[in-house]
């Protein structure tokens, strides 16, 4: 099978690729969010720290 | 002072509320009218062929039925939170439960027990046959309660909050689902000819089922609230 | 070896444990998710009555499966939390709670683009689908109900009885579509033939695992930022190297 056809999926491209695209579209984007939740986290705990030294 | 036996306590709080609610009378009425409207807008916009309005019309007055209850649910514990009534009602050495429940059916009777009434009426609207208008007020009767438990589960979770209404709604129609398809059931069975015995008793079964828990869930949720 | 469990019960030794954990379940995800995807693909033959379209099912099942564990873990957490008054139970309720709420919409997503070239319609309301459907939507009002109660505390103990209540009633929902849809004999989802053939089902597992493992990972993670936040004020906090620099 060439590698046309394995990507056509007998005419269920859409749907294949489109449901396992979506599904891993969506897991990547958690992770993103739940990295970039820590990252904007920390931030906000060295401001506060910072803040606090500064008096 | 005589100490308050449970009944006693019944009695009283729901004199109260109704004695509160009748005061500010619009509120019941908006709740009904809501309620009717809603119904009478779906002929309208669906077109009147009159097969099509008998198939939906269980299904119609069910929807309007849970809008409308839950339209009314800030209604039941808000103004004693707000006055702190409520926090009084918290120290109250007789159970918070049985002073939940004493709200909830105020709350039915103002809310649910119109809609039971007048839900007749509008199931002509929709051409439904005798039988079916008998088995709509069943279902009514027996499922309004169920709503009114569920929703004062989610409005004592929900006390103080903003987003207010939206978001108890999304917490409690969920929930609501069940009685719903029960509701609806009963009276699409009896119009096809089937008994609506079996879905009525499952919708009797969830009455007893959330008057023995709903009360104390609701309550818990107050306490958790009002610290 | 006595591991003392209840010293990682508190926040602040359990963050640091989290840390480690994370790439031991992470990786081994990412790489029994490409096994996974491979067995599927490449393995598994094309399925005689429903051809290359089944294939969606090394998703969608254990999404679904997946997203019904989690809202008993997350509820149980939760109840642990309300029970106990443990902070971190509750912490980990919230934090499974939005991949929880992923995974059932990506039950119902693929759900749809496997029911619409097999069965012709995008959606059907048989007892699985909306209970799917109903699920996200508990999943949904438990986070937009912690997301609207500013008390911490509040928030941990109002959820879990939203989400106590919530699995109590995943079964009567179930059981009443289920009766509901036989009343309406509406078209019922099935795999063709009962015995799939081995490459499938290995597929299937695997992915079920990789899926599991995932959601630990991110779990973990989340959980760490959730700590991070809510013990903000103690000292533990503040001497943590990613703090300080």
């Amino acid at each position: 099978m060439s590698v046309l056809e394995f990507f056509a999926m007998k005419g269920y491209a859409w749907y294949i690729w489109g449901s396992y695209g979506v599904a891993i579209l969506l897991i990547i984007v958690e992770i993103m969010l739940v990295r970039h939740k820590r990252t904007i986290t920390l931030q906000q705990l060295r401001l506060v720290r910072d803040a606090e030294n500064e008096d | 002072m005589t100490k308050l036996s449970m009944l006693d306590l019944l009695g009283l709080v729901v004199r109260r509320d109704l004695m509160l609610a009748m005061r500010r009378r619009a509120d019941v009425l908006t709740t009904l009218i809501f309620f009717v409207l809603v119904v009478s807008l779906f002929p309208l916009a669906v077109g009147s062929e009159i097969d099509m309005l008998r198939k939906m019309a269980p299904g119609v007055v069910w929807v309007a039925a849970l809008l409308a209850s839950m339209l009314s649910l800030g209604r039941m514990f808000s103004a004693d939170y707000l006055d702190g009534t409520l926090e009084q009602m918290l120290l109250v050495p007789q159970s918070l439960s049985m002073l939940v429940l004493s709200k909830i059916l105020a709350h039915w009777m103002l809310s649910g027990l119109p809609l039971v009434l007048i839900a007749p009426v509008l199931g002509l609207q929709f051409d439904m046959s005798g039988e079916a208008l008998l088995v709509l007020v069943a279902a009514l009767l027996i499922g309004t309660p169920v709503l009114s438990m569920i929703g004062a589960f989610g409005a004592a979770l929900t006390l103080g909050l903003r987003g207010g209404g939206v978001l108890v709604s999304l917490l409690v129609l969920p929930l609501c689902i069940p009685v719903l398809i029960f509701g609806a059931g009963a009276v699409t069975a009896v119009t096809s000819g089937v008994s609506p015995a079996s879905n009525l008793s499952l919708l009797g079964a969830f009455l007893l089922m959330s008057l023995l828990f709903t009360p104390w869930v609701s309550a818990q949720a107050l306490r958790i609230s009002m610290e | 070896m006595a591991i003392n469990w209840f010293k990682y019960s508190a926040p602040s030794s359990f963050y640091g444990l989290a840390g480690k954990l994370i790439p031991w379940f992470a990786w081994p995800a990412a790489l029994l998710f490409c096994m996974g995807m491979y067995i599927g693909f490449f393995v598994a033959p094309e399925d005689a009555v429903q051809s290359e379209a089944y294939r969606i099912i090394f998703i969608h099942v254990p999404a679904s499966i997946l997203s019904m564990m989690i809202y008993l873990i997350m509820a149980g957490y939760a109840a642990l939390g309300l029970i106990f008054n443990t902070r971190l139970s509750s912490m980990m309720a919230s934090a499974l709670a939005p991949t929880g709420a992923l995974f059932a919409f990506i039950s119902l997503w693929t759900g749809a683009l496997w029911g619409k070239p097999m069965w012709g319609a995008w959606w059907v309301w048989d007892a699985r689908l909306t209970s799917e459907l109903i699920l996200l939507f508990l999943y949904l009002g438990f986070i937009a109900l912690q997301a609207s109660i500013e008390d911490p505390r509040r928030a941990d103990r109002a959820g879990a009885l939203l989400a106590i209540v919530g699995s109590v009633n995943v079964p009567i929902i179930y059981f009443s579509v289920q009766w509901w849809n036989t009343l309406h004999q509406g078209s019922s989802v099935k795999l063709s033939g009962t015995s799939m053939h081995i490459a499938m089902q290995q597929a299937m597992f695997t992915m079920l695992v990789a899926m599991w493992l995932y959601v630990i990972a991110i779990a973990l993670l989340r959980v760490r930022s959730i700590i991070l936040y809510r013990e903000r004020n103690t000292q533990w906090v503040g001497e943590l190297a990613e703090v300080k620099q």
